[in-house]
Protein backbone atom coordinates (compact mmCIF):
# COMPACT_ATOMS: atom_id res chain seq x y z
CA UNK A 1 0.00 0.00 0.00
CA UNK A 2 2.82 2.51 0.50
CA UNK A 3 4.80 1.84 -2.47
CA UNK A 4 1.33 1.47 -4.21
CA UNK A 5 1.44 5.72 -3.15
CA UNK A 6 4.93 6.11 -4.38
CA UNK A 7 4.89 4.62 -7.59
CA UNK A 8 1.84 5.88 -8.44
CA UNK A 9 2.98 9.66 -7.56
CA UNK A 10 6.41 8.99 -9.15
CA UNK A 11 4.44 7.94 -12.02
CA UNK A 12 2.03 11.05 -12.03
CA UNK A 13 5.08 13.52 -11.83
CA UNK A 14 6.60 11.87 -14.58
CA UNK A 15 3.72 12.18 -16.67
CA UNK A 16 2.17 15.64 -15.83
CA UNK A 17 5.94 17.27 -15.38
CA UNK A 18 6.57 20.07 -12.66
CA UNK A 19 9.28 17.32 -10.46
CA UNK A 20 13.15 17.87 -10.63
CA UNK A 21 13.54 19.80 -13.96
CA UNK A 22 11.27 22.50 -12.81
CA UNK A 23 12.97 22.71 -9.44
CA UNK A 24 16.22 22.63 -10.91
CA UNK A 25 15.78 25.41 -13.29
CA UNK A 26 14.26 27.57 -10.61
CA UNK A 27 17.55 27.44 -8.46
CA UNK A 28 19.70 27.83 -11.84
CA UNK A 29 18.01 30.94 -12.36
CA UNK A 30 18.09 32.15 -8.53
CA UNK A 31 22.01 31.69 -8.82
CA UNK A 32 22.55 33.15 -12.11
CA UNK A 33 20.38 36.48 -11.53
CA UNK A 34 22.74 36.49 -7.83
CA UNK A 35 25.76 35.99 -9.38
CA UNK A 36 24.92 38.58 -12.01
CA UNK A 37 23.15 41.04 -9.48
CA UNK A 38 26.73 40.80 -7.51
CA UNK A 39 29.03 41.03 -9.81
CA UNK A 40 32.28 40.19 -11.02
CA UNK A 41 33.96 39.74 -7.72
CA UNK A 42 35.42 36.27 -7.52
CA UNK A 43 36.30 36.62 -4.11
CA UNK A 44 32.67 38.00 -2.45
CA UNK A 45 30.86 35.62 -4.84
CA UNK A 46 32.87 32.45 -3.48
CA UNK A 47 32.81 33.75 0.23
CA UNK A 48 29.05 34.38 -0.02
CA UNK A 49 28.25 30.80 -2.57
CA UNK A 50 27.76 27.68 0.41
CA UNK A 51 25.18 30.25 1.51
CA UNK A 52 23.26 31.53 -1.63
CA UNK A 53 23.32 27.41 -2.63
CA UNK A 54 21.22 27.02 0.71
CA UNK A 55 18.75 30.02 0.34
CA UNK A 56 18.11 28.79 -3.29
CA UNK A 57 17.61 24.87 -2.19
CA UNK A 58 15.44 25.85 0.81
CA UNK A 59 13.07 28.42 -1.52
CA UNK A 60 12.86 25.78 -3.95
CA UNK A 61 11.71 22.55 -2.22
CA UNK A 62 9.38 25.38 -0.71
CA UNK A 63 8.08 25.73 -4.23
CA UNK A 64 7.04 22.15 -4.87
CA UNK A 65 5.04 21.97 -0.71
CA UNK A 66 1.85 23.78 -2.24
CA UNK A 67 1.39 20.56 -4.60
CA UNK A 68 2.20 17.24 -2.08
CA UNK A 69 -1.55 17.20 -1.12
CA UNK A 70 -3.52 19.12 -3.42
CA UNK A 71 -4.84 17.24 -6.04
CA UNK A 72 -5.60 13.86 -4.22
CA UNK A 73 -7.53 16.74 -1.72
CA UNK A 74 -9.46 18.14 -4.26
CA UNK A 75 -10.39 14.87 -5.73
CA UNK A 76 -11.53 12.89 -2.90
CA UNK A 77 -8.07 10.26 -3.13
CA UNK A 78 -6.73 12.08 0.09
CA UNK A 79 -10.31 10.92 1.88
CA UNK A 80 -10.32 7.82 0.23
CA UNK A 81 -6.85 7.24 1.58
CA UNK A 82 -8.20 7.29 5.17
CA UNK A 83 -10.22 4.72 5.23
CA UNK A 84 -7.95 2.65 3.73
CA UNK A 85 -5.59 -0.23 5.58
CA UNK A 86 -2.63 2.06 5.68
CA UNK A 87 -2.78 5.11 8.66
CA UNK A 88 -3.02 8.64 7.21
CA UNK A 89 0.64 9.09 8.83
CA UNK A 90 2.44 6.87 6.46
CA UNK A 91 0.21 8.20 3.57
CA UNK A 92 1.78 11.40 4.69
CA UNK A 93 5.33 9.62 5.02
CA UNK A 94 4.59 7.78 1.46
CA UNK A 95 3.96 11.32 0.16
CA UNK A 96 6.88 12.90 1.79
CA UNK A 97 9.17 10.20 0.42
CA UNK A 98 7.79 11.23 -3.34
CA UNK A 99 8.70 15.09 -2.70
CA UNK A 100 12.46 14.21 -1.27
CA UNK A 101 13.02 11.25 -4.29
CA UNK A 102 11.39 13.58 -6.81
CA UNK A 103 12.33 17.42 -5.13
CA UNK A 104 14.83 17.75 -2.61
CA UNK A 105 17.25 14.78 -3.59
CA UNK A 106 17.94 15.46 -7.09
CA UNK A 107 18.49 19.33 -5.98
CA UNK A 108 20.64 18.70 -3.04
CA UNK A 109 22.68 16.16 -5.70
CA UNK A 110 22.84 18.95 -8.17
CA UNK A 111 22.72 22.35 -6.37
CA UNK A 112 26.39 22.29 -5.57
CA UNK A 113 27.90 21.31 -8.94
CA UNK A 114 25.89 24.61 -9.62
CA UNK A 115 28.20 26.20 -7.08
CA UNK A 116 30.79 26.42 -9.86
CA UNK A 117 28.02 29.91 -11.51
CA UNK A 118 29.00 30.92 -8.03
CA UNK A 119 33.37 30.60 -7.99
CA UNK A 120 32.51 28.03 -5.21
CA UNK A 121 35.12 26.90 -3.57
CA UNK A 122 35.96 22.43 -5.23
CA UNK A 123 36.81 21.70 -2.04
CA UNK A 124 33.61 22.10 -0.69
CA UNK A 125 31.55 19.80 -3.25
CA UNK A 126 31.28 16.91 -1.15
CA UNK A 127 30.92 18.38 2.55
CA UNK A 128 28.10 20.68 0.69
CA UNK A 129 26.72 18.11 -1.12
CA UNK A 130 26.57 15.84 1.92
CA UNK A 131 25.33 18.27 4.09
CA UNK A 132 22.13 18.81 1.33
CA UNK A 133 21.09 15.26 1.22
CA UNK A 134 20.61 15.31 5.10
CA UNK A 135 19.19 18.41 5.62
CA UNK A 136 16.88 18.13 2.68
CA UNK A 137 14.86 15.16 4.53
CA UNK A 138 13.78 17.71 6.83
CA UNK A 139 13.11 20.00 4.14
CA UNK A 140 10.46 17.71 2.24
CA UNK A 141 9.03 16.85 5.80
CA UNK A 142 8.21 20.18 6.74
CA UNK A 143 7.28 20.78 3.70
CA UNK A 144 4.78 18.42 3.90
CA UNK A 145 3.23 19.69 7.26
CA UNK A 146 2.94 23.51 5.26
CA UNK A 147 1.32 21.28 2.36
CA UNK A 148 -0.98 20.34 4.78
CA UNK A 149 -1.89 23.64 6.76
CA UNK A 150 -2.91 25.11 3.17
CA UNK A 151 -4.38 22.03 1.12
CA UNK A 152 -7.91 23.93 1.41
CA UNK A 153 -6.47 27.47 0.21
CA UNK A 154 -6.99 28.41 -3.66
CA UNK A 155 -3.38 29.91 -3.32
CA UNK A 156 -1.49 28.58 -0.19
CA UNK A 157 2.04 28.58 -1.80
CA UNK A 158 2.75 31.88 -0.66
CA UNK A 159 0.92 31.27 2.80
CA UNK A 160 3.50 28.00 3.31
CA UNK A 161 7.05 30.38 2.50
CA UNK A 162 6.00 32.73 5.50
CA UNK A 163 4.85 29.54 7.77
CA UNK A 164 7.42 27.51 6.85
CA UNK A 165 10.77 29.45 6.03
CA UNK A 166 11.12 30.17 9.93
CA UNK A 167 10.95 26.78 10.58
CA UNK A 168 13.90 25.88 8.27
CA UNK A 169 16.18 28.76 10.03
CA UNK A 170 17.99 25.67 12.19
CA UNK A 171 18.35 23.52 8.99
CA UNK A 172 19.95 26.86 7.33
CA UNK A 173 22.26 27.46 10.11
CA UNK A 174 23.77 24.36 11.14
CA UNK A 175 23.40 22.96 7.13
CA UNK A 176 26.04 26.15 6.47
CA UNK A 177 28.16 25.43 9.61
CA UNK A 178 28.01 21.37 7.93
CA UNK A 179 29.31 22.80 4.80
CA UNK A 180 32.01 25.10 5.69
CA UNK A 181 32.95 23.63 9.09
CA UNK A 182 34.83 20.73 6.98
CA UNK A 183 37.49 23.39 6.23
CA UNK A 184 38.56 24.45 9.50
CA UNK A 185 37.73 20.95 11.36
CA UNK A 186 38.94 18.43 8.41
CA UNK A 187 36.38 16.63 9.38
CA UNK A 188 33.46 15.64 7.04
CA UNK A 189 31.03 14.45 9.38
CA UNK A 190 31.41 17.48 12.65
CA UNK A 191 28.65 18.14 14.78
CA UNK A 192 26.37 20.36 12.71
CA UNK A 193 26.53 17.35 9.98
CA UNK A 194 25.16 15.44 13.05
CA UNK A 195 22.43 17.64 14.10
CA UNK A 196 21.20 17.76 10.56
CA UNK A 197 20.87 13.99 10.59
CA UNK A 198 19.68 14.31 14.07
CA UNK A 199 16.33 16.74 12.60
CA UNK A 200 16.15 14.15 9.66
CA UNK A 201 15.06 11.78 11.77
CA UNK A 202 12.85 13.99 14.29
CA UNK A 203 11.12 14.95 11.56
CA UNK A 204 10.91 11.45 10.15
CA UNK A 205 8.91 10.71 13.14
CA UNK A 206 6.77 14.42 14.27
CA UNK A 207 6.42 15.63 10.91
CA UNK A 208 3.69 12.67 9.77
CA UNK A 209 1.89 13.05 12.96
CA UNK A 210 1.65 16.53 12.48
CA UNK A 211 0.51 16.66 9.18
CA UNK A 212 -1.77 13.70 9.19
CA UNK A 213 -3.67 15.72 12.21
CA UNK A 214 -3.81 18.33 9.98
CA UNK A 215 -5.48 16.37 7.41
CA UNK A 216 -7.93 14.87 9.16
CA UNK A 217 -9.09 18.04 10.55
CA UNK A 218 -9.88 18.89 7.15
CA UNK A 219 -12.02 15.64 6.41
CA UNK A 220 -14.89 17.32 8.83
CA UNK B 1 -22.71 -7.83 12.12
CA UNK B 2 -25.18 -5.38 13.18
CA UNK B 3 -24.89 -1.16 13.29
CA UNK B 4 -26.47 1.35 15.20
CA UNK B 5 -27.23 4.72 16.00
CA UNK B 6 -27.87 5.97 18.65
CA UNK B 7 -29.79 9.62 19.67
CA UNK B 8 -27.23 10.99 16.64
CA UNK B 9 -27.31 14.98 16.48
CA UNK B 10 -24.98 16.77 14.04
CA UNK B 11 -24.31 19.88 13.95
CA UNK B 12 -22.33 22.34 11.05
CA UNK B 13 -21.28 25.61 11.67
CA UNK B 14 -23.56 26.16 14.64
CA UNK B 15 -26.76 24.97 12.52
CA UNK B 16 -28.43 22.43 13.84
CA UNK B 17 -29.20 19.69 11.18
CA UNK B 18 -30.28 16.62 12.75
CA UNK B 19 -31.37 15.29 16.12
CA UNK B 20 -32.64 12.32 17.23
CA UNK B 21 -31.32 9.72 14.78
CA UNK B 22 -31.73 6.25 15.32
CA UNK B 23 -31.05 3.07 13.12
CA UNK B 24 -30.25 -0.52 13.57
CA UNK B 25 -29.22 -2.29 10.30
CA UNK B 26 -27.99 -5.87 10.81
CA UNK B 27 -26.46 -7.96 7.92
CA UNK B 28 -28.13 -8.17 4.57
CA UNK B 29 -30.02 -4.91 5.43
CA UNK B 30 -30.06 -1.53 3.10
CA UNK B 31 -31.27 1.92 4.33
CA UNK B 32 -32.17 5.01 1.94
CA UNK B 33 -31.64 7.78 3.34
CA UNK B 34 -33.36 10.64 1.63
CA UNK B 35 -34.01 14.38 2.13
CA UNK B 36 -34.28 17.87 0.60
CA UNK B 37 -30.59 19.42 0.03
CA UNK B 38 -28.69 20.43 3.51
CA UNK B 39 -30.73 17.94 5.05
CA UNK B 40 -27.38 16.12 6.20
CA UNK B 41 -27.81 12.94 4.10
CA UNK B 42 -23.96 13.56 2.90
CA UNK B 43 -23.24 14.48 7.16
CA UNK B 44 -24.84 11.46 8.33
CA UNK B 45 -22.61 9.11 5.93
CA UNK B 46 -19.34 11.12 7.15
CA UNK B 47 -20.04 10.89 10.75
CA UNK B 48 -20.73 6.58 10.41
CA UNK B 49 -17.32 6.57 8.51
CA UNK B 50 -15.68 8.40 11.35
CA UNK B 51 -14.76 11.56 9.19
CA UNK B 52 -17.15 13.67 11.35
CA UNK B 53 -17.26 13.64 15.12
CA UNK B 54 -21.63 13.20 15.80
CA UNK B 55 -22.63 16.22 17.87
CA UNK B 56 -24.31 13.80 20.30
CA UNK B 57 -24.66 10.23 20.62
CA UNK B 58 -22.89 7.90 18.62
CA UNK B 59 -22.57 4.40 16.38
CA UNK B 60 -21.78 1.36 17.10
CA UNK B 61 -21.32 -1.84 15.68
CA UNK B 62 -21.89 -5.07 16.93
CA UNK B 63 -20.39 -8.68 16.38
CA UNK B 64 -18.14 -7.04 13.75
CA UNK B 65 -16.15 -9.69 12.10
CA UNK B 66 -13.00 -7.73 12.97
CA UNK B 67 -11.73 -5.78 15.87
CA UNK B 68 -11.62 -2.50 13.96
CA UNK B 69 -12.59 0.75 13.96
CA UNK B 70 -16.07 1.19 11.68
CA UNK B 71 -14.11 3.88 8.97
CA UNK B 72 -12.04 0.41 8.09
CA UNK B 73 -15.21 -1.47 7.36
CA UNK B 74 -16.38 1.02 5.12
CA UNK B 75 -16.09 2.41 1.16
CA UNK B 76 -17.41 5.38 1.29
CA UNK B 77 -18.52 6.99 -2.61
CA UNK B 78 -18.65 10.22 -1.80
CA UNK B 79 -18.91 12.58 -4.75
CA UNK B 80 -15.52 13.45 -5.47
CA UNK B 81 -14.65 10.85 -8.37
CA UNK B 82 -10.62 10.67 -7.09
CA UNK B 83 -10.05 9.46 -10.38
CA UNK B 84 -6.67 11.31 -11.77
CA UNK B 85 -7.32 12.24 -15.10
CA UNK B 86 -3.51 11.98 -16.35
CA UNK B 87 -3.89 7.99 -15.84
CA UNK B 88 -5.84 5.43 -17.85
CA UNK B 89 -8.75 3.62 -16.70
CA UNK B 90 -6.43 0.82 -15.72
CA UNK B 91 -3.84 2.52 -14.10
CA UNK B 92 -6.21 4.05 -11.62
CA UNK B 93 -8.02 1.10 -10.91
CA UNK B 94 -4.52 -0.60 -10.81
CA UNK B 95 -3.78 1.97 -8.35
CA UNK B 96 -6.83 1.20 -6.05
CA UNK B 97 -6.12 -2.09 -6.15
CA UNK B 98 -3.29 -2.02 -4.74
CA UNK B 99 -3.91 0.26 -2.02
CA UNK B 100 -6.74 -1.23 -0.57
CA UNK B 101 -4.25 -4.49 -0.96
CA UNK B 102 -4.90 -7.85 -3.37
CA UNK B 103 -7.82 -6.15 -5.00
CA UNK B 104 -8.72 -7.84 -9.00
CA UNK B 105 -7.89 -5.81 -11.45
CA UNK B 106 -10.23 -7.34 -13.75
CA UNK B 107 -13.29 -7.44 -10.89
CA UNK B 108 -12.59 -4.43 -11.12
CA UNK B 109 -12.95 -3.23 -14.99
CA UNK B 110 -15.90 -5.94 -15.42
CA UNK B 111 -17.68 -4.43 -12.31
CA UNK B 112 -19.49 -1.74 -15.16
CA UNK B 113 -18.03 -2.78 -18.13
CA UNK B 114 -15.12 -0.61 -18.51
CA UNK B 115 -12.89 -3.22 -20.18
CA UNK B 116 -12.88 -1.38 -23.56
CA UNK B 117 -12.08 2.13 -21.79
CA UNK B 118 -9.02 0.24 -19.84
CA UNK B 119 -6.70 2.37 -22.36
CA UNK B 120 -8.53 5.33 -21.91
CA UNK B 121 -7.65 8.66 -20.00
CA UNK B 122 -9.48 9.50 -18.30
CA UNK B 123 -9.50 12.67 -18.40
CA UNK B 124 -11.30 11.91 -21.48
CA UNK B 125 -14.65 10.00 -19.80
CA UNK B 126 -17.73 11.44 -19.66
CA UNK B 127 -19.64 12.37 -16.38
CA UNK B 128 -21.07 8.57 -16.29
CA UNK B 129 -18.20 6.77 -17.30
CA UNK B 130 -16.32 8.83 -14.49
CA UNK B 131 -19.20 7.91 -11.92
CA UNK B 132 -18.72 4.21 -13.09
CA UNK B 133 -15.02 4.06 -12.76
CA UNK B 134 -15.61 5.43 -9.03
CA UNK B 135 -18.19 2.55 -8.28
CA UNK B 136 -16.05 0.00 -9.71
CA UNK B 137 -13.83 0.28 -6.44
CA UNK B 138 -16.73 -1.66 -5.05
CA UNK B 139 -15.46 -4.60 -6.39
CA UNK B 140 -12.08 -3.87 -5.45
CA UNK B 141 -12.35 -3.29 -1.73
CA UNK B 142 -13.78 -6.49 0.34
CA UNK B 143 -15.66 -4.09 2.74
CA UNK B 144 -18.90 -4.98 4.32
CA UNK B 145 -20.88 -1.79 4.72
CA UNK B 146 -21.12 0.73 1.50
CA UNK B 147 -21.80 3.96 1.61
CA UNK B 148 -23.07 5.60 -1.06
CA UNK B 149 -23.55 9.54 -1.76
CA UNK B 150 -25.56 9.97 -4.48
CA UNK B 151 -24.40 6.93 -6.68
CA UNK B 152 -26.43 6.87 -9.65
CA UNK B 153 -25.44 10.49 -10.28
CA UNK B 154 -24.79 10.43 -14.13
CA UNK B 155 -25.41 7.19 -14.63
CA UNK B 156 -27.11 5.98 -17.64
CA UNK B 157 -30.34 2.87 -17.15
CA UNK B 158 -28.31 0.31 -17.78
CA UNK B 159 -25.42 1.59 -15.19
CA UNK B 160 -27.97 1.88 -12.64
CA UNK B 161 -29.43 -1.18 -12.93
CA UNK B 162 -25.95 -2.64 -12.80
CA UNK B 163 -25.32 -0.77 -9.97
CA UNK B 164 -28.85 -2.22 -8.07
CA UNK B 165 -27.52 -5.52 -9.18
CA UNK B 166 -24.28 -5.63 -7.25
CA UNK B 167 -25.93 -4.11 -4.25
CA UNK B 168 -28.45 -7.12 -4.36
CA UNK B 169 -25.18 -8.88 -4.14
CA UNK B 170 -23.49 -7.43 -1.34
CA UNK B 171 -26.87 -7.52 0.59
CA UNK B 172 -26.79 -11.73 -0.24
CA UNK B 173 -23.54 -11.90 0.88
CA UNK B 174 -24.51 -10.14 4.23
CA UNK B 175 -23.32 -6.24 3.77
CA UNK B 176 -24.74 -3.61 4.79
CA UNK B 177 -25.71 -0.85 2.52
CA UNK B 178 -26.07 2.79 3.01
CA UNK B 179 -27.24 4.73 0.17
CA UNK B 180 -28.67 8.73 -0.44
CA UNK B 181 -30.33 9.18 -2.97
CA UNK B 182 -32.99 11.79 -4.24
CA UNK B 183 -33.32 9.28 -7.93
CA UNK B 184 -35.23 5.63 -6.76
CA UNK B 185 -33.23 3.01 -6.49
CA UNK B 186 -34.24 -0.03 -7.44
CA UNK B 187 -32.66 -1.88 -5.19
CA UNK B 188 -34.19 -3.92 -1.94
CA UNK B 189 -33.98 -1.54 0.48
CA UNK B 190 -35.33 -2.58 3.79
CA UNK B 191 -35.53 1.00 5.14
CA UNK B 192 -36.09 4.07 4.07
CA UNK B 193 -35.06 7.16 6.54
CA UNK B 194 -36.82 9.92 5.59
CA UNK B 195 -34.06 12.96 7.06
CA UNK B 196 -36.82 15.74 6.61
CA UNK B 197 -38.79 14.58 9.24
CA UNK B 198 -35.93 14.56 11.55
CA UNK B 199 -34.61 18.59 10.65
CA UNK B 200 -38.57 19.35 10.35
CA UNK B 201 -38.86 22.93 12.44
CA UNK B 202 -35.58 23.33 13.28
CA UNK B 203 -32.90 26.10 11.77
Amino acid sequence: MFTAIIARDIHLILRQGGGAGMSLGFVLTVIVMISIGIGPDHEMLSHIAPGIMWIALLLSVLLSADRIFRADYEDGSLELMGLGGLPLELVVLAKAVVHWLTSALPLSLTTPLLGIFLNLDPSLFLTLGLAMIAGSVTLSLMACVGGAVTVGLRRGGLVISILILPLYVPILVFGLSASVGSMVTDHVFNTSFLMLIAFALASVVLCPVVAAGILRAYFR
Amino acid sequence: MKLQAQTLACERDGRRLFHGLEFTLTGGEAMLVTGRNGAGKTSLLRIICGFIEPTCGRIRLHDSPEASSIGQLCHYVAHEDAIKSALTVRENITFWARFFGAGDVEAGLDAFDLGPLAACNTGLLSCGQKRKLTLSRLKLVNRAIWLLDEPATGLDATAQHRLCLHMTHHLAAGGIVIAASHTQLDAPFTVTLDMNDLSAGMT
